[in-house]
């Protein structure tokens, strides 16, 4: 088959390409994709990319992402672009790019942190830097180590 | 550059000249903060201080500070008289609490509450501790007893001695130490010691790597300041303890009528 993929197009549905060689599964991960999934989830990983060197990429059938999941994305997947796909073509592409502030995405570690409590909010983290990333948390001010909260 | 209905909720939201400001200000209230002289600059202003935690210097202080400038305090302190115990959230509180006042100092023991507080209140609030997270306005009388005691803040060399890992004091302190270009030595029992994003983000404002050491002796050798947590520093010969907990006074007395725009 050559250099050619060996997964079909999907129909409906969400490509993420250009992940980091190795973080594909980790996007599953933080989409909550996994055996219960009732379509199609091809994972590609390892490819050659003349941009990245390696990357994964995703095909998921009839799922479409929200904006708290594409901010999640970012922090394990910074520079993937993602493909909205109708009818087998590209109907939106865009580059998954980490804001300088995240809203309601992630639950902050710290269990002291006023974001655990009943009272009702969402939580707030500024992106002190992008690459790597370090995040503070906005209410207790606690820098945020990744593996806590992925 | 002003403080004027500004919200102090952490030693971050301050710039070097936001903290010279009160500390300038501090100075001249020092004679309303002995009753020396009288002062009504805060005449018909209300104070309100919600303390879910306890706490004497910082909370009478505030008050002093309140009084001797001509305004009213109001508020609690300890929850067994409040709505709180009917489980009011804390947003429903500060909501309704806000109306009653002009300004809100505020301690509980949730980390980041009084960052909550504040953007749910129409009216500056003041962090009086939140957690093991900040206290801002004992940073801002530390600074103030330094620089009273030595004359200056630059280029000292200050340890900061004890438990370093949970003790808020320290890492607002140091961060403000950094701020002002002082030298500082972290002495810590092995366990206790400042965490590394501090050190971190110490290098990253004076450009300068602060010591971290475990040797009590070694830590000691050259210093100008020792500031100690944890330990009865009251007990010590020479000491400025008490004279560190008037100051809170005239400290808070600058920063209450800066907020308010009186001055």
């Amino acid at each position: 088959m050559g250099e050619e993929l060996k997964v079909k197009k999907i129909k409906d549905g969400t490509v993420i390409d250009h992940i980091m060689a190795g973080r594909g599964k980790k996007v599953l991960d933080i989409l909550g994709i996994g055996d219960g999934y009732p379509n199609t989830i091809a994972l590609l990983m390892n490819v050659s990319s003349e941009r990245i060197g390696h990357k994964d990429i995703l095909k998921i059938e009839n799922r479409t992402l929200k904006k708290e999941e594409v901010d999640k994305i970012a922090l394990v997947a910074p520079n993937a672009t993602w493909n909205v796909i109708k009818d087998f073509k590209i109907m939106k592409k865009s580059k998954i790019e980490l804001p300088d502030i995240l809203e309601g995405v992630l639950k902050c570690p710290n269990p002291k942190c006023v974001t655990n409590s009943d009272e009702p909010m969402t939580t707030k983290f500024m992106v002190e830097e992008k690459q790597p990333v370090r995040l503070r948390c906005n209410y207790c001010e606690r820098l945020i180590d990744l593996k806590d909260v992925l | 550059m002003s403080l004027k209905g500004r919200d102090i909720i952490s030693i971050r939201d301050l710039t070097k000249d936001d903290i010279e400001l009160v500390l300038n200000t501090a100075e001249k209230m020092e004679p309303y903060a002995r009753g020396e002289k009288i002062s009504k600059l805060m005449e018909g202003k209300i104070l309100e201080t919600l303390f879910f935690e306890p706490s004497t210097r910082t909370r009478l202080s505030f008050t002093s500070a309140m009084q001797r400038l001509g305004g009213a305090v109001m508020g609690f302190s300890g929850t067994s008289i409040t709505s709180i115990t009917k489980g009011e959230n804390l947003t429903d509180t500060i909501r309704t609490v806000e109306r009653y006042c002009d300004m809100i100092v505020m301690r509980h023991p949730m980390e980041g509450s009084t960052r909550l507080a504040a953007e749910v209140s129409s009216k500056p609030v003041i962090n009086a501790g939140d957690g093991g997270n900040q206290h801002p306005t004992q940073t801002l009388l530390d600074l103030y007893t330094i620089k009273k005691v030595k004359g200056k803040i630059k280029g000292l060399d200050v340890v900061l001695l004890g438990d370093l890992k949970y003790a808020r004091t320290m890492r607002s302190l140091s961060f403000a130490l950094a701020m002002f270009d002082a030298n500082i030595t972290f002495v810590s029992p092995k366990g206790l010691e400042m965490s590394k994003d501090i050190l971190t983000e110490i290098e990253d404002i004076s450009g300068k790597k602060p010591i971290q050491t475990n040797e009590i002796e070694a830590g000691l050798k050259k210093a100008d300041v020792i500031y100690i947590c944890r330990i009865q520093k009251e007990r010590f010969e020479g000491a400025k303890y008490f004279d560190q907990t008037f100051y809170g006074v005239p400290v808070r007395m600058a920063l209450l009528s800066l907020i308010s725009g009186v001055i």
